[in-house]
């Protein structure tokens, strides 16, 4: 047993100075090269970050597309558990089974939210409300959403922002990404992207008062 | 299920089985010291490392040196690992501040780490330094890796040849694991994860202003390198608390693709090892065919039962085209996201790309029964291959049953020594899951532990003790396990699942090794062909599946049946 003892120490401390120190180092040195990847992708508008063009943000006005519903929850002053959705510090799923009560209520509730903002099962294409639109990504930090989820968003986020439709569903065309090689993974479309060139519209694309009240059900 | 998700599945799978040959004959060149492309610019730092070793790699060790060796460097690192945790608040790159980890989680960590395990029973973020991912966990998942490769390369050795006195050298094949194989491998996977966006930096967490006002903290770190051989040595323990779902461990479909690759690929590479280094091919690929066709088998199951979406949802007129997308991220879809997980419970990686505590319970039920089978389709890096011998041996002893010879495997006599520390190696994991499950669930603290009421808090507690005792690592998230009943209970799980295997297979082997190589002769039972592998994948279900039987009717089935009645708990 003693005669191991040399080789086992000395090769913990080799194996921590070398792949525990140097080799990340190195990697991070090496980042430098692409920077902006390696530091995670942030978004920068006017000088500013918004946003990491990897990560989901939480949108709660009218006039932005919406992301998927966010399970990550935080802490209030009180140190209650409350909801922090897509707060990125931390990431978490709900972990709540297929035949968790409190699953069900929850999913009952965002559908009535999505009627509230007038999205109903009509304005999709099938005819359903589209999964993604109300259950929890793995992460809490999803940056996508499906075209069918962004699409039934189109007509009331052109009447808050007082635009043609039309405008709202060529940005989310435009910006609707497809299977990697035509084969791996889903179609998917970046809510920062979509929001950040909704923001950018000419005035022109305007064609009532911006702000005009959400929620609209045919 | 799709044509176009099928398709995803079946490329993933054939890239792993084209590449399996090519990496095992590399990688049984590395371990029988021979010449390969590398050698040029790794053997001056080969030997180098010897000479602080101070050990010549020449000198072969019996099994029980091999072993004592092993055990004391696996010491080392969890007393080092353990003081990594505690002191991290006084540790270089620490830009958060984060606090020394209490000390049953620290020790749950280091045990869970040391044994390639890797549930994470910390939240990452918020309760690990940067320094400590670095210097703590990313070391110790190259070497409990390493330490996998060793001890396959030992169990073949004493097959290979008659007569042999020693296993081979336990520094030689640690260090040739690390510098030859798992190094370049991390070092190539690591630039194709930056190249696709994963972070490796050491600045402190972003701040951002998001387009409506708020702030967004986005935290990040040395990601990429870590997350490479988190995925290459079958560890599984994420940087971040989503694990493999984290948009920045895994970025893109594409990206999930690759790590489904990286962690299969050298599981299922080391049956290519071991057919070149026993000097007969069809031996390797035989305990391939048994391998993938249950892991292809359980990814088809698992994809087909998350496609088909919940009944809740469908009651509510939800349209599931995409499946049951609870715990998904959309960019990957159902069909990669289940291959994922099935693969990494079918090694024993344990990441997840998707949250299996919101699987339905036939695709949850899955992953959790690759677990009980032992780690074995391909299961983790050197010690999915010899658990798998450990397999072949029980096949091989009962096909002898049936025709009344004394079982030979690879020209070496099975005898009652082998099949006891065999059966040894089987029944202890086995009793660990079972009992640490049922012991869990009388107390209070087990049962609080639980995120989810009815049949699947059975199934979150069964799966928890499993995956720790099988060293997979992967978990039904909900679960909490800081507390200490499940720290330090699935802390002791780990440390069994790991060596009261280890030490009987080195056993075996040290056993196997000095019998003379025998001869087939037309009365020996093959063990190449489609019979055997039948009969192995056969041995495999009952002997590593049924003794969960009864567990697994009251957990998944009895929700199954729940779920399809419409029950919510």
């Amino acid at each position: 047993m003693l005669e191991h003892l040399r080789p086992a120490v000395s090769l913990v401390a080799l194996s921590t100075v070398v792949l525990g120190l140097a080799c990340p180092l190195a990697f991070v040195a090496a980042g430098h090269v692409a920077p902006n990847r390696a530091e995670g992708s942030l978004v920068m508008r006017d000088g500013h970050a918004v946003g990491s063009a990897l990560i989901g943000q939480n949108f709660a006005s009218p006039r932005y597309i919406h992301g998927r519903p966010s399970a990550i929850t935080g802490t209030d002053a009180k140190g209650a558990t409350i909801p922090a959705p897509y707060d990125a510090s931390t990431s978490l799923a709900s972990n709540l089974a297929p035949t968790s009560k409190a699953l069900h209520d929850r999913i009952a509730t965002d559908l009535a939210a999505l009627g509230k903002r007038g999205l109903g099962a009509g304005e999709t294409a099938g005819g359903a409300v589209p999964v993604d639109a109300i259950t929890a990504s793995g992460s809490g930090l999803d940056a996508d959403i499906s075209p069918d989820y962004a699409l039934m968003q189109a007509r009331p986020v052109a009447s808050a922002r007082g635009i043609a439709e039309a405008s709202v569903r060529d940005i989310i065309a435009t910006e609707t990404q497809p299977r990697t090689f035509g084969l791996f993974g889903e179609p998917h479309v970046n809510v920062l992207r979509v929001n950040l060139a909704l923001d950018r519209l000419p005035p022109g694309a305007h064609r009532g008062t911006p702000g005009q009240v959400a929620g609209v059900v045919r | 299920m799709t044509i176009i998700g099928l398709a995803q599945i079946a490329l993933v799978l054939a890239i792993v089985l084209a590449l399996a040959g090519p990496v095992g004959r590399y990688i049984a060149a590395i371990l029988s010291g021979e010449r390969t492309f590398l050698t040029p610019v790794l053997a001056p730092v080969e030997r180098g490392t010897y000479a602080i070793l101070g050990i010549d790699p020449a000198k072969g060790m019996g099994w029980r040196s091999y072993v004592s060796a092993l055990l004391l460097l696996n010491a080392v690192h969890f007393a080092l690992l353990y003081a990594i945790l505690r002191l991290q608040f006084y540790l270089p790159f620490n830009p958060g501040g984060v606090a020394g980890m209490p000390s049953a989680l620290a020790f749950n960590t280091a045990v869970s780490f040391v044994t390639n395990t890797n549930w994470q029973a910390y939240t990452p973020e918020g309760g690990i330094s940067n320094g400590a991912q670095m210097l703590g966990l990313t070391v110790h998942m190259f070497v409990s890796a390493a330490t996998g490769v060793a001890v396959a390369a030992a169990v073949i050795r004493a097959f290979a040849a008659g007569g042999v006195q020693t296993l081979g050298n336990a520094w030689a094949d640690i260090t040739r694991a690390m510098l030859y194989v798992l190094l370049p491998l991390t070092v190539l996977f690591t630039i194709i994860l930056m190249a696709s966006g994963v972070p490796q930096t050491l600045l402190a967490n972003a701040q951002v202003t998001t387009l409506e006002g708020a702030t967004q903290t986005i935290a990040r770190g040395p990601v990429a390198f870590q997350e490479a051989i988190k995925l290459l040595g079958t560890n599984g323990g994420g940087f971040f608390n989503a694990n493999s779902a984290h948009p920045f461990e895994n970025p893109t479909a594409l990206t999930c693709a690759i790590e489904t690759i990286m962690f299969l690929l050298i599981p299922f590479s080391l049956t290519a090892t071991f057919g070149r280094m026993v000097g007969h091919p069809a031996q390797g690929r035989a305990l391939l065919w048994a391998m993938g066709l249950i892991l292809g088998l359980g990814a088809l199951g698992c994809y087909a039962a998350e496609m088909a979406g919940t009944p809740m949802l469908h009651a509510l007129g939800v349209n599931q085209a995409l499946g049951n997308m609870e715990g998904r991220e959309l960019r990957f879809g159902n069909a990669l996201t289940t291959l994922f997980n099935v693969g990494a419970t079918g090694t024993s990686t344990g990441a997840v790309a998707g949250f299996t505590d919101s699987f339905t319970p036939l695709g949850g039920l899955i992953p959790l029964f690759l677990m009980q089978l032992g780690e074995v389709t391909p299961g983790g890096i050197g010690s999915g291959l010899y658990t798998m011998i450990v397999f072949a041996l029980l096949a091989v002893f009962v096909a002898g049953l049936m025709a009344g010879r004394t079982p030979e495997y690879l020209g070496k006599k099975v005898q009652a020594k082998e099949v006891k520390l065999a059966m040894l190696a089987l029944l202890i994991l086995t009793a660990w899951i079972l009992s640490g499950a049922a012991v869990s669930l009388l107390l209070p603290a087990g049962l609080g532990a639980l995120a989810n009421a009815g049949p699947h808090g059975l199934s979150e507690m069964l799966y928890a003790w499993t995956s720790a005792t099988q060293n997979n690592g992967s978990a039904m998230a909900g679960i909490t396990s800081s507390g200490p009943l499940l720290a330090y209970g699935m802390a002791f799980a780990m440390l069994f699942g790991r060596f009261a295997v280890l030490v009987p297979v080195l056993a075996i082997a040290g056993s196997i090794a000095l019998k003379p190589k025998l001869q087939a002769t037309s009365g020996t039972f093959p063990t190449t062909g489609p019979l055997f592998i039948g009969l192995l994948i056969g041995v495999i279900i009952i002997l590593g599946g049924l003794q969960f039987m009864p567990a697994d009717a009251l957990g998944p089935l009895a929700e199954h049946f729940a779920m399809r009645a419409g029950a919510t708990y």
